[in-house]
């Protein structure tokens, strides 16, 4: 036992936690959360969606007599009939289309041809056995590097007048002044690199639950979104319902990552399959449809250089980039940027020239694209620059936390507006740097390293510093399907002096029930146990944006702040008429609004809260109650950052890689609850070795999904990530209320970096400069034989 | 999530109901011992199966002893029940380094040392240990019990000779001093299937190999073994130069395909260095006091 | 096929098809959702429950094989409005956040601990190396089963 440690008072010392956990934590730990598919309404039938088992195909006929025959079976849905109700296609978040059920053609494997609704969950698998659909096979597109060919297949001949396979055009940056740089440059390094598709894989996996009522024409829709009013929006434009007939639930949410972003043509077949059978009607998809059909992310080709001075100033950064986007454009950045912020390239530091270009392809994949925490594409330009720092240092000879160092931003540089147009609002990077070298031992690491190499091991540390550009997004710049990037918030202060707040917002596990309590807590003198968050519930909460790209603290939490002071400088007049003093005779302080020279003289929200509802006669113009509302329009971007330091250990006759530590300093603005940060912080590290490691979606060369289960996408377990260690700064935003900034995504986008620069560096000594993620041990040995597994198709 | 499809199921009480019950059944009928290799192919559809006849109750098949000069393996030994015998540690420590990296812990708790035999999946891991310790297969029929030795025991992916109305009922590894043995594998990530893995069993004279069994996983190997590395080995002394002969031959026996786990040249690759490893690991133990096969 | 399963405790029966899955059975039959599941190849372990005592991927057990046995599930961790240590070292240590993986993973943790009263950090994550979580990078939850240790060590309350 570990009597020694003295129970749990011991243990809790070691590491100070909330006592009681987060507000969700209580039904979690009791089994008494409600997510979509613990959800059952009287009468519910149950979908399931037949999928196409090519990649590119003609259909040349659909028969489904069987499955209609089949006792257990209500309907059964295909394209053409939904084409009847011009249904069968769907906007994307992209502002694409994407068919909901395929009419003309499948594009890729896995795409949604057919609908079953039967009575329970079997028998609508069954079902689908029973339904046959020729399919007239044509030439896949499997390599986005063929997809601009001449003689490529079109793959989205829907479209009318097309004749390529090009999604987008972009570029960001000065060409000129980049070129310039470029020439006047001493050391020039360039590398082809790709970022693999990957998917998110949050544990509960996507479905709906549709109940369209005949009578009243209300359709209300559970379903697993991380944006309820966004998606509430599209089913309006889609399916001509007016909206305020549209309610979307968002139940509980069993992780997203931005997986659950995207409207998916499940949740329309759910809703024309309860249309249809005028019955409540469930889909839910298993983990092979999850990973085969669902938002993926990155799968960037990218070729980057970066030219420097021979002291090792760094000059500038370009990058060509190929995105491969799959069969529809199903990304959902804000509408402005094809290629997300992927234009933060120049990452932590201070270049004077910059420019990238991205070319966005269709290809016979499943569509999808900004998804996974990357913070819009943030992730792949961290990746980018990072591996080219260390690329450089290895080619000056210098050491590449040193290389970086003299290069980050100054404190004093802020606001900071990058060569690419972007404004940083604040940081202190060598401060975060210098930390996490603290907290690692680099030098004593650096020596160890030396010793291991004249043994002939290979150990690596890789360092990682990071910038990112999260909160989207000022409105005027930033919108998704014209919809800008603002979110709101409503509070109401009860008479008795709890409080409910309302938010655009969903939470997926970031905790927000418990934080944005806090927040307007923290604002009105409240205890959080009084103050609860509603959210996910289109008819329960004002419109707004939803959770992703690091945007609901950033957003809806400057919302909620900016609820809570509403009210504040409302409950001041009613103080003011409370205490018979002018309100500018109040100041807010220690949770009321005391007599400036006379702090006795207070008084609490909860008082004021009953005064406002009370027959308390107001001032002129000052309404009762003790409500506000707040919509808030970000005025920029917030960027966090940090700076992380991995140590692995590869085995040379295997190629296997541990990750033996992970020191990771971030810096989020202001914590609102630093255990909640931590947490984000673990799940993104973790994410980072998963995908540095093992995680990617592959394919062969007709098309086939290759990574269709956890048994082929695999994840990181508890044996593979090792106990973190974390260090923090604070440098606030200065311009979000509350100087915080979003840490949602920050590790994800920064740890994949620091996992490759390390085990690069542990090949070192084998005169290996760059192997492709997914580092799996196969991956490892053939970079250390010369010959690295290229991207592109197994076996083709 | 996945279903199985439509399936009727029978209970066994005995290895002789078991039997009766897979001839009423017939070749329609498959056995289900743990389910975790069965009911997710079931689920995924690549087995659909008329009946199952599950013989969870036949707790007479769950056992590990030593008998004989052999250790004896009940098929239905679940795979935790495997490693935490220290029997089985002691005469054949293979064993237990396969069992620690199969599958993970609660699927060790109920899948079936037989199960994952039957199941034959190529990748399977104790397959190629059980063929490094050049053990039989003890299978009832309705004609009695027959032996086959664990290296004729599968007849391709998937296939073994265990025919409908057939079942496994015990594994019989030969026991004698002077020997020792280890597993070896590379996966991508813990509970992975194997990229590659190696077994060595040796005995020793002094430091001449006398016997070696070399099994392979994922690799090609002609019955999850490398017999010419084996040949090779006899009479050899047990050094790293011998180690290394064996491990070049392993490969050059081995047929690995390309897949996602890796590439051809870095499993045979693997099948060289892996041997190696295994032997290495195996000659340790058996120059090490008191260990068995 | 009528199956009889005591379920945390009672005696439940169903008339079921064969091919039925245990986590259906639990959470379609008997309204028991706290069991989750999240893929189909028996590799995220969140429909992890007791059965006969011990941890089992509940996704792959036909509800038939569990016919005559003892299931537990975790709306029976808490007893007499007390809750497991297990449970309390989770929500106090933040070991769970979205929630999907918590059942599972505190089944099988309160097993690890019944087994190994003490576990090192480096057991615990062996223990639950068959299950997925996407939200803690595991460091929390492995603190909530040493905080659950530590309280079982001291004693009930």
């Amino acid at each position: 036992m570990s009597g020694a440690a003295g129970g749990p008072a011991g243990a809790a010392a070691e590491r100070p936690l909330p006592a009681a956990g987060r507000k969700e934590d209580a039904r979690f730990i009791r089994g008494r959360g409600r997510f979509l598919d613990d959800i059952t309404l009287p009468g519910m039938l149950h979908g399931a969606i037949l999928r196409s088992p090519l990649a590119h195909a003609r259909i040349a006929s659909v028969d489904t007599a069987a499955a209609r025959a089949h006792p257990m079976v209500e309907a059964v849905i295909t394209g053409d009939m939904l084409a009847e109700r011009g249904l069968a296609w769907m906007p994307t978040l992209s502002a694409d289309t994407q068919a909901v059920l395929a009419t003309d053609k499948v594009r890729f494997q896995g795409q949604e041809v057919a609908f079953v609704v039967a009575r329970d969950r079997y028998a609508a698998r069954d079902a689908l056995e029973l339904i046959s659909v020729e399919y007239e096979p044509l030439p896949p597109v499997t390599d986005a590097r063929r997809a601009l060919d001449p003689d490529a297949p079109v793959i989205r001949d829907d479209q009318p007048g097309r004749a390529d396979n090009r999604v987008f055009d972009w570029s960001a940056g000065d060409l000129a002044a980049t070129e310039a740089a470029f020439a006047a440059a001493d050391v020039v390094v360039t590398q082809e690199m790709h970022y693999p598709r990957s998917h998110p894989a949050p544990l509960e996996t996507c479905g709906a639950i549709a109940d369209a009522d005949p009578v009243t024409g209300r359709l209300t829709l559970w379903s697993t979104t991380q944006a309820p009013h966004a998606h509430r929006t599209l089913y309006a434009m889609i399916t001509g319902l007016p909206e305020h007939k549209i309610r979307v639930i968002s139940p509980d949410i069993g992780g997203g990552f931005g997986n659950k972003v995207p409207v998916y043509p499940g949740y329309l077949c759910a809703i024309a399959g309860s249309m249809l059978t005028r019955r409540p009607v469930k889909w839910t998809e298993d983990r092979s449809e999850n990973l085969m059909s669902t938002t993926f992310a990155r799968d960037y080709h990218m070729r980057g250089q970066i030219a420097a001075d021979a002291d090792g100033t760094i000059l500038a950064v370009r990058a060509s980039v190929l995105a491969d986007h799959g069969a529809f454009n199903g990304a959902a950045q804000p509408s402005k940027y094809p290629a997300g912020f992927f234009h933060v390239l120049t990452g932590s530091y201070d270049l004077r020239a910059a420019y990238c270009q991205v070319t966005g392809v269709y290809t016979n994949k499943a569509p999808g694209g900004v998804a996974y925490s990357c913070s819009f594409r943030v992730t792949e330009a961290v990746y980018l620059i990072e591996r080219l720092v260390d690329l450089l240092a290895r080619e000056l000879g210098a050491d590449p936390a040193e290389l970086r160092m003299r290069n980050l931003l100054r404190p004093e540089q802020f606001p900071y507006r990058s060569a690419t147009g972007l404004r940083y609002d604040s940081g202190d990077y060598p401060r975060a740097l210098r930390k996490a070298m603290q907290i690692a031992g680099y030098a004593e690491l650096r020596a160890e390293q030396a010793r291991r190499r004249e043994r002939g091991e290979l150990m690596g540390i890789g360092v990682s510093c990071f910038t990112e550009a999260v909160g989207a997004g000022p409105r005027k710049h930033m919108d998704i399907l014209g919809l800008g990037m603002a979110d709101g918030a409503d509070l109401r202060v009860h008479p008795t002096g709890t409080a409910t707040l309302s938010v655009s917002c969903q939470t997926q596990g970031q905790g927000h029930e418990t934080t944005f309590a806090q927040i307007v807590a923290a604002e009105l003198g409240l205890s959080p146990d009084d103050v609860d968050v509603v959210h996910g519930d289109t008819d329960r909460t004002p419109f707004g944006l939803g959770t992703y790209g690091s945007r609901s603290t950033a957003v809806s939490g400057a919302a909620a702040a900016v609820a809570a002071r509403r009210v504040r400088e409302r409950a001041r007049l009613v103080a003011a008429a409370m205490l018979e003093v002018d309100p500018e005779d109040l100041e807010w302080a220690d949770g009321a609004w005391r007599v400036r020279g006379d702090p006795e003289q207070a008084r609490r929200i909860a008082e004021i809260a009953m005064a406002a509802h009370s027959g308390l006669e107001l001032p002129d113009g000052v309404e009762g109650h003790l409500d506000a509302s707040a919509v808030y329009d970000p005025p920029d971007l917030t960027f966090p950052f940090g700076a992380y330091i991995c140590v692995t250990d590869v085995d040379p006759g295997t190629g296997e890689v541990r990750v033996r530590r992970f020191v990771a300093v971030d810096d989020c603005g202001v914590r609102i609850n630093p255990a909640i940060v931590e947490g984000q912080i673990h799940r993104g590290l973790a994410d980072g070795i998963g995908i540095a490691l093992m995680q990617a979606i592959a394919f062969d060369a007709d098309g086939n999904c290759l990574s269709g289960s956890f048994m082929d996408y695999l994840l990181p377990t508890s044996v593979e990530c090792p106990s973190p260690e974390l260090g923090m700064t604070v440098t606030p935003s200065p311009h979000h209320p509350l100087g915080a900034k979003g840490i949602g995504e920050s590790a994800t986008v920064g740890a994949p970096a620091a996992v490759v620069n390390s085990v690069m560096d542990a090949l070192a000594p084998l005169g290996v400069r760059h192997a492709d993620m997914p580092l799996t041990p196969a991956a490892v040995w053939r970079a250390i034989k010369g010959c690295p597994i290229r991207p592109g198709p197994i076996g083709g | 999530m996945q279903v199985p499809a439509y399936v009727d199921y029978e209970r066994a009480t005995s290895v002789e109901h078991a039997l009766a019950l897979l001839a009423r059944y017939g070749p329609g009928a498959r056995v289900l011992a743990g389910g975790h290799s069965l009911i997710p192919m079931m689920k995924l559809r690549l087995a659909q199966p008329e009946t199952l006849i599950d013989i969870n109750p036949l707790t007479e098949l769950d056992y590990v002893r030593l008998d004989g000069g052999e250790l004896r393996i009940g098929a239905l030994t679940r795979h935790a029940g495997l490693l935490g015998s220290p029997l089985a540690g002691a005469a054949a420590p293979i064993l237990h380094d396969a069992e620690r990296v199969i599958a993970d812990p609660v699927v060790r708790l109920w899948g079936t040392v037989g199960g994952s035999l039957c199941q034959a999946d190529p990748s399977e891991d104790l397959s190629a240990a059980f063929a490094a310790l050049k053990a039989t297969m003890v299978i009832a029929g309705p004609g009695g019990e027959r032996t086959v030795p664990a290296r004729m025991f599968h007849t391709g992916p998937y296939e073994t000779v265990v025919a409908p109305g057939e079942l496994l009922t015990e594994i019989r590894v030969p026991v004698a001093p002077g020997g020792g043995s280890a597993y070896v594998k590379v996966g991508r990530r813990a509970g992975d299937w194997p990229v590659g893995a190696a077994g060595a069993a040796v005995r020793l004279d002094g430091n001449v190999i006398t016997s070696a069994g070399i099994g392979l996983t994922a690799v090609g190997a002609e019955h999850f073994c490398a017999a010419e590395a084996e040949e090779a080995l006899r009479g050899a002394p047990a050094t790293e130069e011998s180690f290394a002969r064996a491990g070049r031959l392993a490969a050059e026996h081995c047929r690995p395909v390309t897949d996602q786990r890796g590439p051809a040249d870095y499993k045979r690759h693997l099948a060289a260095e892996l041997t190696v490893r295994a032997l290495r690991r195996a000659a340790d133990r058996a120059r090490g006091p008191g260990r068995g096969a | 096929m009528r199956v009889t399963v005591t379920v945390n405790g009672a005696e439940r029966t169903a008339e079921v098809e064969p091919r039925l899955l245990l986590i259906h059975l639990l959470r379609d039959h008997l309204g028991l959702t706290g069991s989750h599941w999240g893929c189909d190849t028996s590799n995220c372990g969140a429909c992890v429950v007791l059965l006969d005592g011990k941890p089992v991927k509940s996704c792959t057990v036909l509800a038939a094989m569990a016919d005559g046995h003892r299931v537990r599930t975790v709306e029976d961790l808490e007893r007499d409005g007390r809750l497991d240590p297990v449970q309390e070292g989770f929500a106090r240590c933040h070991g769970l956040q979205c929630g999907f993986c918590t059942p599972g993973m505190m089944l099988t943790a309160s097993w690890l601990l019944d087994h190994d009263p003490d576990p090192s950090p480096a057991a615990i994550r062996e223990a639950l190396s068959g299950q997925v979580c996407r939200c803690t990078g595991y460091e929390n939850i492995v603190r909530a089963v040493r905080w659950a240790a530590a309280r079982r060590g001291a004693g009930p309350r």
